[in-house]
């Protein structure tokens, strides 16, 4: 599956060890350690409530952990803020659309190129030329990004106005827009029809395909993860029970429990 | 053709818009309008107000910070204004304009910094410091005043390289090149990366952060800009209209008026601040008339202005309720509906140009 790749998987690009975040009494996440390896997509899944979500915002930097670290390319992360994430070169996509509704599909993806837009405001202010070469340079960037996605004929329409389906494709061209290395996709298929899944699935392989982009996404369709992913990491009350390629992970009997429910002794 | 067409960014319908506007500015307004009454009562107040209401629009419709205390850093830029041109000698006019506006845009900073821990109503009150606070900060110490015991300063007059302008439609066209320029200037930065961020703080802060955005930076940006904005208007305002410097000028009742003309005018629009600044102006001048001409005088004066505040607060409930937009959509949907009935052909031209 894994041959003729442009990129093939190498090193951990982002490490994870033993996290642990807890709200007041409720432990969202216990000691979770795993690697993302450089140019694979991984998924996380897992039954309602297991603590996804709550890995990608702590890995975002949205929450903070109580205990534990995280580290790109090796180096731990300090400081942790979603804004210093961002410039580390990690971006995401968010699993309720958090997209700028009232500003239009094309200004959304700009937004995507903020770290790569340098002007201050008194540059952009005074349309002085650097700041209007930047500007042009970057709209080609966000109208290349639209093309892909197939969405130029709403690249001018607010966001707000999208269907659901579409939004998400916006949002998808949002964090792709920001060229980051590691792209965070909390349930981009979510409440997707097949046709549109199929869709997506499309574009994200062929992100990691073409640009090498490593992708970490939350989904529930066992279907998709078990096609587009290169390894699963299995979440259940906050603890990782599986971390495999997708066929071992299927035949582990921790997830099968879990996925089924067992009675707990 | 026409789309690829374009000078500095700007499209041709841009450029068609600002030099007939600047016609108008200044060579048919000073052609058709002799009457001092209209300077100096009407076009003064409204370009000065107009250009506070485009500082309210950044941090409100823009940036999407709930901010109420745009009269205070008017205060702060007209008192800046009053005591630079008093004590650094021959200072030139738009030096000490702009360094006002700079003096104001410190206070935006320290005023904006609540921003960063709350947000909507609560900042509203927060961002009321400011109003009470420099007003307070005036009236407190004398040397802003110059010891002034009198209560009501006389501002100076405005001179610009040796020639002082002091008859209204002087002073017209000096503000007609300020707001001219702060307005490209604004119309530049909402267009741009700069407008990107605070309209994208204003629409999902996690978002815009997880995107790189810097709340901290974005937030006190715009709250400089705004008392920037409103810090020059301030110095116009007191230099211009009032002739005179008094903190009470200032009060929140100004603010409020600015605020409502942000709301009424349209949220994240530059024409919206002026549209709503001249309905906000001009309201009560057609009521006092309607007054008067209509009935004669038969109502009395106080009914007329109690009259032009139930109305303003009907429209402004009519207004976030139906458009929320405000006059600067209904302005475009006019604009949109006489194009398509005068050549209905260029319609879906135009649509997809757009």
């Amino acid at each position: 599956m894994t041959q003729g790749r442009k990129f093939s998987i190498g090193a951990p690009i982002l490490e994870v060890n033993n996290i642990s975040l807890s709200f007041g009494g409720v432990k969202a996440i216990t000691g979770c350690s795993f690697a993302v390896l450089e140019h694979e997509i991984k998924a996380i899944i897992g039954p309602n409530g297991a603590g996804k979500s709550s890995m990608l915002n702590c890995i975002n930097g949205i929450y903070k952990p109580q205990e534990g670290t995280i580290a790109l390319k090796g180096k731990v992360l300090e400081k942790i803020s979603p804004n210093i994430i961002a410039r580390s070169g990690i971006s995401r996509t968010f699993q309720n659309l958090a997209l700028f509704k009232r500003m239009s599909v094309l200004d959304n993806i700009l937004v995507g190129r903020k770290l790569h837009m340098k002007s201050n405001f008194l540059q952009v202010g005074f349309k002085m030329p650097g700041a209007r070469a930047e500007e042009d340079e970057n709209r080609e960037k966000c109208e290349e990004i639209v093309e892909f996605l197939e969405i130029k004929d709403i690249r001018n329409t607010p966001v707000g106005n999208l269907p659901y389906g579409l939004q998400k494709k916006v949002e998808l061209g949002r964090a792709l827009a920001t060229e980051a290395e590691v792209l965070l996709l909390d349930e981009p298929m979510a409440g997707m029809n097949v046709e549109e899944k199929r869709e997506m699935c499309r574009f994200i392989l062929k992100v990691n395909d073409e640009i090498g982009t490593t992708m970490v996404l939350i989904e529930h369709d066992m279907g998709v993860v078990m096609d587009i992913s290169d390894n699963v990491v299995v979440l259940d009350y906050g603890k990782i029970i599986a971390d495999g390629p997708p066929h071992e992970v299927r035949a582990n009997q921790n997830v099968i429990d879990a996925y089924l429910g067992v009675a707990h002794d | 053709m026409n789309s690829k067409f374009s000078f500095l960014g700007y499209t041709k319908g841009d450029l068609f818009n600002f030099i007939a506007l600047l016609a108008v500015a200044l060579v048919v307004v000073p052609l058709l309008v002799q009457s001092e009454y209209w300077y100096s009562s009407i076009l003064i107040p409204w370009l000065c107000l107009a250009l506070a209401a485009i500082g309210q629009q950044i941090v409100m419709g823009y940036a999407g910070q709930l901010a109420l205390g745009a009269a205070g850093f008017m205060a702060a830029g007209a008192f800046a204004c009053f005591n630079l041109i008093l004590r650094v000698p021959d200072i030139p006019f738009f030096v000490a304009l702009m360094l006002s506006g700079l003096v104001a845009a410190a206070f935006g900073v320290l005023f904006g910094l609540p921003s960063l821990r709350v947000r909507g109503i609560y900042l509203m009150v927060a961002t009321l410091a400011s109003q009470f606070f420099i007003i307070w900060m005036i009236d407190k110490f004398g040397w802003f005043k110059n010891y002034d015991t009198s209560g009501i300063i006389t501002a100076q007059d405005i001179v610009i390289f040796g020639k002082p302008f002091t008859s209204p439609q002087e002073m017209y066209f000096v503000i007609v090149v300020v707001v001219t320029l702060l307005t490209i200037l604004a119309i530049n930065m909402a267009r741009g990366s700069t407008g990107r961020n605070w309209m994208a703080v204003r629409d999902m802060d996690i978002a815009a952060e997880s995107m790189g955005i810097s709340l901290l930076k974005t937030k006190l940006q715009a709250f400089a800009i705004c008392a920037f904005y409103c810090g020059v208007a301030g110095a116009l305002f007191a230099f211009t209209y009032l002739k005179s410097l008094e903190p009470v000028a200032f009060d929140i009742k100004l603010s409020f008026k600015i605020l409502f003309m942000v709301i009424l005018g349209g949220l994240g629009t530059i024409n919206g601040a002026f549209i709503g600044a001249a309905f906000i102006l001009l309201f009560p001048v057609l009521l006092n008339s309607i007054g008067n001409n209509v009935f004669h005088g038969a109502i009395d004066a106080t009914i007329i202005s109690s009259i032009e505040q139930v109305v303003f607060g009907v429209l402004i409930i009519v207004f976030l309720i139906y458009e929320p937009l405000g006059m600067a959509k209904l302005w475009d949907n006019i604009k949109q509906r006489v194009i398509s009935k005068i050549a209905p052909k260029s319609e879906p031209l135009k649509q997809k140009k757009t």
